[in-house]
């Protein structure tokens, strides 16, 4: 058996199914963004956010620039390629005209983004025109091709890895739905032909294309005419996997980054329903947390990266050993010791399937049931026949009784009690919000919870509630103080952010790193208008009355300040003083008669005794 | 006793009624003795047992009366034979009064710590509650556990029961339970006392919170409506993840005879420029660095401190929203509770007004959390309503961190409407999923919820401290099996499933389920991005015939197909080779023999094709040129000559990646005389 020490020591600190998100070689992604440069691209406009006109050349190139960023961040083993077509220039290996590989020169053509290309990159629609130019590529009478080109240059590029370990994609923007539409009808069958011809062949080199349409305000981009053939849609799939694309650019956004990230299986989860019938599943883990990345030590004065040794030392003799193989756990006077072989026994408890126990009210799921992400599941059919009927029906069931299922889970370490939360899909006009499936939410265990409410209860003093007065101006307050429009993912990190623009502006020695925004921060300027101001003040006099500025004690610190001084009580200091016994006190016992009495509690026991002593002397 | 330690009298019942759980309340008591000495070495414990024969306690010796009552330990501090005693409780014989008992053990607390370290004195109840209680002296039975309750709130003592459910096929008597129960309530009602309900030895060896932690406050200080109105709040974790203890590494270098030998491991870390020096670099002379895209950047620690986000301590409300704006999976960590400050009266009226509205118009609070200052990040989260059922409890909120749109991974999934018909459940198949939703049902009613979280042991702590006790006892003792009771959250409840044999038998026959006997590798590859439905489809068509996929050699009637099966075996590393090694063999077997060249060509065609997708271009490649030299040797060019026709090349660099081939000489192949290709 492959033993991990480490593995089977750590804490149950790392889950496992975090790895699998830690980027790894093996599941790089080469991507083209292949964007149209046609006249057409720049006179065509769609209404922004702020209801600005906008190009839809715009809008592509910068759906580019935020996805640039996010492949930067986080996914920095892509390799990515830059490439207009319909442009004046060229440039490219294959000396193809009206095709343009834009790059940044240290990069190789298909290569990781660097942050000169994405910084060249967010300004390159200010000399566009200038240096590349705009140019329709198609012209009847000279049999030139430039979506041919295009395709050509982009599978090329594309050749670099083997499509074993890598995916490879290209993602077409374009606003011309019918690319040969002028041509003579001979010249355009030949065109189309073979402009379809090209694309099949890359698509049998395992290059999958994605098209990224931009429609006319006033005319829906028809996918029928040309591009379904293009990237090999029929019938059904037609309506299925080309969402209406929306004609905001934030839709538009939204859109490519939700296909820019291969969807990634997570975990295959066996689903066990009850005897006879397991289904498959894939688990996906659609929310983690994001983080900074880990830290890479440097040497300071090459800035080439080192090498961390971990040595184990022996405390006894001094001795350099290997990663020892025993654990100790002391225990009544005693070191019980364990082998790692023996704990990662033990804490094999089960398969590492799921298995279904019962179902219960969504009542019964309270808010602090919770402890950590959780993982949203699909069907397939690709291991066992039958699995995604049985999934949608219990699905639908489940949605419709307003029940989740309970189930065992032994894909996590610890296992965990989960429960299996039915989602049904949400769409809206940029395309699904919520996909259809089940979340699995992993449930605390009994000595998981803490009872802080038992804490705060003061037996048979009741607690003080709101009056009907107080309640009628708090929801006065919640009425003013709606969010509108609020969605859970609306906020970027702004420690994120700030990290990024940080390295951003170290890698391109940029003095000035600019202000991030903090869009976690209240709103101000909607927090201060007059209604608003005015149900925050009435709802603060109806709790804490006219004297508004001070919250008066209501006596417990008092009293708590009182137990102080009659825990401190239970000696007398005065006589121990005189004695000179207060040595024979514990810490923590003069620390009582310094709380009680507003003194420093800092320092040895010394310096505590001679504090007691000035303090009773005087 | 000094500060956070804590006194612990523990009442068992064990009259004949209880026998049958003594084993897991033994259990269950003996893994809170066992934490404690781990984790709380200083708190001490006693131990009364009553329903036995024997009477041993002060207030029968004092002041008579008391009886069936035993103390079997006096409060002290914990030790290993308090493990004994609690493993090997006595089996009593008469019926207990658990209110007597109750007062024997508030008693002793009472007696041994005085009026001081309230709330560090506890009081744990663990009964069937189904034997009758005898009349006070005076005064009703309420009016006594009204005056136990109130010097128990007075002394600062916490009680908790735990009630083992009377099996229901014992003969009992209703009236006595009910009586008990109204007695319980009372006493919950007026004291800090809790008591929980348990029908199963999973929920009793649950019910015991076991790990006793000092609950921390991460945060005091404001909530903030706005900058004029401020309510005082206190946060606490609710849920914490309760985890194995870390062990420390050990050392067996020093020598036997050392008797002092600490046996400790130290971790060094050394940095150096590469393997080879032995030089290792001070920390100035190292810098941390990130990961942007292929490089890495360095930043100083000054660098760090003055770019960095930085933050100010507070909980801001940013506003609130319908509960249903926040669904349920966006939870993102473990849960914290915020309550008022209970020194400020006003703050519990505030916290208390807001949460009763919210749960009153179904919304949630969205607020910006800083925990301390200098915290390197913020947190959004939700506020969601506690409103305590409770009269002594204040109100307050729970908070659940909510992801940013960094922490969100959005794919698209296919909708189950568009997903072909066939796939989809049909109306009796969804009736009879309806059926089981309802029927596998785990809380009949709210009160008869099981595999309650709040009562759910885990089993793997549950079996390391087994397992620890096993071995301190013996250092080579066995890892002891899972405990029978954790089967009810490993598996279906025996019970539950027999009562609906008829649904599950009606769902198992509704809903088939087959393995997709053939798969390939390859082609799942290929597929990984496009919609299941499609996905399938695909495989359906590389399905064959063969019953089992155990395909292991390429015979003479089908090779092709036996080669397909083969190659797409997945139950091992190696069949792609053996396939195409088999396949090779075949080949050049059905060349040697002229009558079958139409058959060698379909087989040298699939093999192409296989080391195509399966990117194996070198296998086909040095095979071709083998078999093109041994045709020209064997004057059998009958059959190279079929090459161009049938588009038989070899695979360029186009094709696959690994190939050396490029595009231009793959068909040259066939007409020149091979140059240099094999290698």
């Amino acid at each position: 058996m492959e033993l991990d020490p480490e593995d089977v020591f750590r804490d149950e600190d790392e889950d496992p199914e975090s790895q699998f998100f830690q980027e790894k070689e093996a599941s790089k992604e080469f991507v083209v963004y292949l964007i149209d440069a046609s006249p057409k691209m720049f006179s065509s406009t769609c209404p922004s956010e702020d209801e600005k006109q906008e190009s839809h050349f715009h809008i592509a190139v910068s759906c580019i620039a935020q996805s640039l960023k996010s492949h930067i961040i986080n996914r920095f083993n892509d390799e990515i390629a830059i490439c207009f077509f319909n442009t004046r220039e060229k440039k490219n290996l294959q000396e193809l005209n009206g095709v343009y590989v834009f790059n940044d020169p240290q990069r190789e053509c298909i290569d990781r983004p660097t942050a000169r290309l994405i910084k060249d990159f967010d300004v390159i629609e200010e000399s566009f025109i200038e240096n590349i130019g705009s140019q329709n590529g198609i012209v009847s009478d000279s049999r030139e091709n430039s979506l041919y080109s295009a395709l050509w240059v982009a599978q090329a590029l594309l050749r670099k890895g083997s499509s074993k370990t890598a995916d490879k994609r290209i993602f077409l923007f374009t606003n011309e739905d019918d690319p040969f539409g002028s041509m003579r009808i001979s010249v355009k069958e030949d065109m189309t032909r073979t402009t379809l011809q090209r694309a099949k062949d890359a698509q049998d080199l395992g290059i999958s294309i994605e098209l990224l349409p931009l429609s006319h305000p006033d005319k829906q981009f028809d996918i029928s005419l040309f591009y379904k053939d293009l990237i090999g849609l029929n019938g059904d799939e037609l309506t299925e996997f080309m969402p209406s694309v929306g004609q905001k650019l934030e839709d538009m956004k939204d859109q490519l980054k939700k296909r820019v990230l291969a969807k990634r299986i997570a975990k295959r989860i066996t689903f066990m329903i009850c005897d006879g019938v397991s289904i498959e599943l894939n688990g996906y883990a659609l929310l983690r947390p994001a983080t900074p990345g880990t830290i890479t030590w440097l040497d300071s004065t090459t800035n080439l990266p080192i090498k961390v040794e971990r040595s184990y030392v022996c405390a006894d003799t001094g001795a350099i050993m290997q990663e020892p193989i025993q654990r100790i756990q002391p225990y009544i006077n005693q070191n019980v010791m364990f082998t790692a072989a023996e704990l990662s026994e033990l804490k094999k408890i089960t398969t590492g399937h799921l298995r279904l126990l019962g179902f219960k009210p969504l009542s019964c799921l309270k808010d602090y049931h919770n402890m950590k992400p959780s993982t949203f599941l699909y069907p397939t059919d690709k291991e066992v026949i039958g699995s995604t009927r049985a999934f949608i029906a219990l699905h639908r069931s489940m949605i419709q009784l307003g029940r989740f299922a309970v189930a065992f889970y032994g894909g996590t370490t610890p296992p965990r009690l989960v429960a299996l939360v039915a989602q049904d899909e949400i769409e809206s006009d940029g395309g699904q919000v919520e996909p259809p499936g089940m979340n699995m939410i992993y449930l605390p265990y009994s000595n998981d919870i803490r009872d802080i409410e038992e804490l705060h209860s003061k037996p048979g003093v009741a607690a003080p509630r709101a009056s009907d007065d107080q309640l009628k101006k708090a929801s006065a307050l919640m009425r003013r103080l709606e969010l509108k429009d609020f969605s859970v993912c609306q906020f970027a990190n702004p420690a994120l952010q700030r990290h990024y623009a940080m390295l951003q502006a170290i890698a391109l020695d940029q003095e000035d790193i600019g202000e991030t925004r903090d869009e976690t921060l209240p709103d101000k300027e909607g927090m201060n208008r007059p209604t608003v101001v005015k149900a925050i003040e009435e709802f603060k006099e109806s709790i804490y009355g006219d004297d508004s500025e001070e919250e008066s004690d209501s006596g417990a610190k008092e009293k708590s300040r009182k137990r102080k001084a009659a825990d401190a009580g239970d000696y007398d200091f005065v006589e121990l003083a005189k004695s000179g016994k207060l040595k024979d006190l514990t810490v923590v016992e003069l620390k009582t008669y310094l709380t009680a009495n507003s003194l420093p509690l800092g320092g040895k026991k010394d310096a505590l005794i001679n504090r007691i002593l000035a303090h009773l002397s005087k | 006793m000094a500060r956070n330690r804590e006194g612990l009298v523990l009442l068992v019942d064990v009259g004949p009624a209880m026998h049958s759980v003594l084993p897991d309340v033994e259990k269950t008591c003996s893994l809170l003795m066992q934490k404690k000495l781990i984790y709380n070495k200083f708190d001490e414990v006693g131990i009364i047992v009553f329903g036995t024969q024997e009477t041993e306690n002060e207030l029968a010796r004092d002041i008579g009366g008391y009886d069936n009552i035993w103390v079997l330990r006096n409060i002290k501090v914990v030790d290993e034979l308090v493990i004994d005693r609690v493993k090997q409780l006595p089996r009593g014989t008469v019926a207990g009064d658990f209110l007597d008992a109750l007062i024997v053990g508030m008693d002793m607390l009472i007696k041994t710590y005085g009026a001081g370290q309230r709330g560090k004195k506890r009081l744990c109840l663990i009964t069937n509650a189904a034997s009758p209680t005898k009349d006070p002296f005076e005064g009703t039975k309420d009016e006594q556990v009204s005056t136990i309750a109130a010097k128990m709130a007075a002394e600062g003592i916490k009680m908790e029961s735990i009630v083992m459910k009377a099996d229901p096929s014992v003969d009992v008597d209703e009236k006595i339970i009910e009586e008990n129960d109204h007695l319980l309530s009372l006493l919950s009602n007026n004291a800090i006392a809790k008591t929980v309900y348990v029908e199963s030895p999973l929920s009793l060896l649950g019910a015991l919170k076991t790990r006793r932690v000092a609950p921390v406050t991460l945060f005091r200080g404001d909530l903030e409506i706005n900058p004029s109105m401020k309510i005082k709040v206190w946060v606490y974790k609710k849920v914490a993840e309760e985890r194995l203890p870390s062990l420390k590494m050990y050392s067996d270098k020093a020598p036997p005879s050392d008797k002092f030998a600490k046996h400790e491991v130290k971790i060094d870390y050394d940095y150096k420029v590469n393997e080879e020096t032995s030089e290792a670099l001070a920390p100035e002379e190292r810098i941390k660095g990130f990961r942007y895209g292929p490089h890495v950047i360095p930043i100083s620690p000054d660098e760090m401190e003055t770019l960095k986000f930085k933050t100010e301590k507070g909980m801001k409300l940013l506003g609130f929203t319908d509960a249903s704006n926040i669904l349920r999976h966006y939870y993102m960590k473990d849960v914290n509770i915020v309550v008022p400050d209970p020194s400020k009266e006003k703050s519990v009226i505030a916290v208390s007004a807001i949460a009763r509205e919210m749960k009153q118009s179904n919304k949630v609070a969205i607020v910006r959390c800083v925990w301390r200052n200098g915290q390197g990040n913020v947190v959004v989260g939700v506020l969601t309503p506690n409103v305590s059922e409770r009269d002594d409890t204040p109100d307050s909120f729970y908070f659940n961190v909510l992801p940013f749109a960094e922490d969100i991974r959005e794919f698209p999934f296919p909708s189950f409407s568009r997903l072909p018909a066939s796939w989809k459940p049909d109306e009796q198949q969804q009736a009879v999923a309806d059926n089981l939703v309802k029927m596998l049902d785990l809380a009949p009613s709210p009160k008869e919820e099981v595999l309650k979280p709040e009562l759910t042991p885990n089993p793997v702590l549950q079996r390391f401290y087994e397992y620890l006790e096993l071995k301190s006892r013996s250092t080579d003792a066995a890892l002891p099996p899972m405990d029978e009771a954790f089967k009810r959250i490993m598996e279906q409840d025996p019970e539950l499933s027999s009562n609906t044999k008829s649904i599950m038998d009606t769902f198992r026959g509704s809903f088939e389920v087959k393995e997709n006997p053939k798969l390939r590798k390859a082609s799942k590859r290929m597929l990984r991005d496009k919609p299941s439905g499609s996905d399938d489809e695909d495989n359906r068509m590389i399905t064959y015939n063969a019953n089992e996929n155990n395909v292991d050699t390429v015979g003479d009637a089908n090779p092709v197909q036996d080669f397909e099966a083969m190659i797409s075996r997945r139950d091992g590393n190696d069949w792609v080779n053996k396939a195409i090694s088999e396949m090779k063999k075949r080949v050049v077997k059905l060349v040697e023999d002229s009558s079958t060249t139409d058959k060698a060509l379909e087989c040298l065609l699939a093999l192409r094709k296989a080391c195509v997708l399966e990117q194996e271009p070198k296998q086909f490649n040095e095979f071709l040129n083998h078999l093109h030299e041994l045709c020209q040797e064997r004057k059998l060019s009958h059959f190279l000559e079929h090459f161009t026709s049938k588009k038989i090349t070899l695979i360029p660099k186009s094709e696959a990646a690994d190939s050396d081939v490029v595009d231009e000489k793959a068909g040259d192949f066939t007409v020149k005389e091979e140059p240099n290709l094999e290698s």
